[in-house]
């Protein structure tokens, strides 16, 4: 233990730079940061990857050569990373609130919702960065096995698997922000398009109205590039739904929110 | 400078804060003491803008602290120590600190050796800390922006007595320096030893504030007889305040003389009459704790 002060010698505030309010890039590079600087995220993310490469692999191995194309390992590595990613996305709030990092990060930057704005920018950026990822582990797979037309991806395909990736993770981050708890997010983010499935299957009437709110059956149609106009229009207000409804909610709580 | 102005929060039926107002000027320590339970915490974040006050307003260096555009380069804030993520290395913590403020990576490393956390400790993870080295990473972290004001929550909890006396010169210095200090703690001898200015809290209200110096002086007289009972008669005959101190003695708030002469008069031998020097801020504490002086 040293006895001097560890303060400069200079008088307090005399750093360059001081004064001005820190850039949103530079608030997203942070959060972007903070996903991957613990050990919960930084595990959660090798593992999505070494699942994805064994799951790939598996493919690579015992698939049809009518399947081994790239527009189909693209799929399944999005498939794969897609079921474990919305978990980050979840945890990029949640954690602020069970860790109680809140106090310091709200301590730094006292505007919540430029926080907010953030993390959300931090979650697509993390969402489009996987989904090239998952694209690398497809062009790996299909050099090591390719199979029938093997380098088959039309552009749209591909932007289809972006999106749809990009919208899991936000879909997890902003049930994160309207619930702001691990479990009980992590429970509702699975199980309630599920439920909402079941439930559009059982019941007769609603099944008309489900299909405007389930997110999975466009995704589905437009994967399998039987999607036309209404299928777009379907995940459009889906999402709307599932990402407005909670966004709203959260953005109002976190803001109000006592942070103790 | 800090300025507290009314500040009240209620929750539901409950107010833990009620009409708090202070100022607390550059150049000084201002010691806030309390009783955990008494309102410092919720004090503080309302200082912060973490919590939203049900009244009144508070400001930092003069405006709002949520007005301030970079408030980590101007306001260091520790207020727990332990509310940082478990999986993260203590360095990694402040690296993220510094990448918000944009403050350069060697002064993690500088602060990270000035508050005596070795490069061992810098790579464990916080959850792998003790209380004393989050205290230390927390007073750290304060610093990191070379701030011109320090809010410090309980900063001497955990720490040994070498780190107790280490924080006293780092804040006196702070201070000296011009800097504005605020630190909370529920121990009178932690801010007694550094301390300017004081503010006293229990159940939600200021119950004394001011000059240490003037506060540990304004308590009167501290005396003791043979026939305690008979002397306190006599002071209360004669319209003196008295109350119990601790230790069976008697706190007067009158000159040493006038309380020699009602002693002369009634008859009664003194064993001590001095100066009480803070027992009458030690009683007023001890009141606040609910305990009986020991």
């Amino acid at each position: 233990m040293t006895a001097t002060a560890p303060t400069s010698t200079a008088q307090h505030g005399a750093a360059a730079g001081a004064g001005a309010r820190p850039p949103l890039h530079r608030l997203a590079l942070v959060e972007l940061r903070k996903m991957t600087d613990t050990r919960a995220g930084f595990w959660l993310l090798v593992t999505t990857f070494l699942i994805a490469g064994a799951g790939l692999t598996l493919m690579a191995s015992f698939a049809p050569p009518d399947e081994r194309t790239l527009a189909g390992f693209f799929r399944a590595a999005l498939d794969i990373t897609g079921l474990i990613a919305p978990v980050l996305g979840i945890l990029v709030v949640t954690s602020e609130w069970s860790q109680r990092t809140a106090l310091t990060t709200f301590a730094l930057v006292p505007r919540r919702g430029r926080v907010v704005g953030a993390k959300a920018l931090a979650v697509v950026s993390f969402a489009v960065v996987l989904a090239l990822v998952c694209l690398q582990l497809a062009v790996v797979a299909a050099l090591l096995s390719p199979g029938d037309d093997a380098w088959d991806l039309s552009l749209g395909a591909f932007a289809t698997g972006v999106l749809l990736q990009t919208l899991g993770v936000t879909g997890g981050f902003a049930i994160g922000l309207a619930l702001l708890r691990s479990a009980p997010a992590i429970v509702f983010a699975y199980v309630l398009p599920i439920a909402f499935a079941i439930l559009g299957e059982a019941i007769p009437g609603f099944r008309d109205t489900a299909d405007w709110l389930d997110t999975t059956a466009p995704a589905e149609a437009l994967w399998d590039d039987t999607g036309d106009g209404t299928a777009w229009a379907q995940l459009l207000t889906s999402w709307t739904l599932w990402l407005g409804v909670p966004l709203a909610i959260g953005l109002a709580r976190v803001r109000r929110a006592e942070v103790a | 400078m800090i300025a507290a102005d009314h500040l009240t929060k209620r929750y539901g039926g409950h107010v833990a804060v009620d009409d708090v107002s202070f100022v607390c000027e550059p150049g000084t320590v201002t010691g806030f003491l309390g009783p955990n339970g008494a309102g410092k915490s919720t004090t503080m974040r309302m200082l912060c803008g973490l919590t939203v006050p049900s009244g009144g307003s508070a400001t930092v260096l003069g405006a709002p602290y949520a007005s301030l555009p970079d408030p980590g380069r101007r306001v260091g804030v520790l207020l727990d120590a332990s509310a940082q993520h478990a999986g993260r290395t203590g360095q990694e913590v402040l690296a993220v600190s510094a990448q918000v403020m944009g403050v350069k990576r060697e002064r993690v490393d500088a602060l990270l050796g000035a508050v005596g956390l070795d490069r061992r400790a810098a790579k464990k993870r916080v959850g792998a800390y003790s209380l004393g080295m989050r205290q230390r990473l927390g007073i750290a972290h304060a610093l990191l922006g070379d701030p011109e004001v320090l809010i410090l929550d309980e900063p001497a909890n955990g720490l040994d007595p070498e780190g107790i006396k280490w924080m006293r010169g780092l804040l006196r210095d702070f201070a000296d320096r011009g800097g504005t200090v605020l630190l909370s703690s529920h121990l009178l001898g932690e801010v007694e030893a550094v301390a300017d200015d004081l503010i006293v809290i229990g159940g939600g209200q200021i119950v004394a504030q001011g000059r240490l110096k003037e506060l540990l002086a304004a308590s009167g007289v501290l005396v003791r007889a043979t026939d305690q009972a008979a002397l306190e008669d006599a002071l209360a005959l004669a319209g003196l305040p008295v109350e119990q101190a601790g230790g069976g003695g008697l706190l007067v708030d009158a000159p040493a003389e006038q309380v020699g002469r009602v002693a002369l008069e009634a008859r009664v031998v003194l064993t001590e009459l001095r100066a009480a020097d803070g027992a009458g801020l030690e009683q007023l504490f001890f009141s606040l704790t609910g305990g009986d002086a020991a």
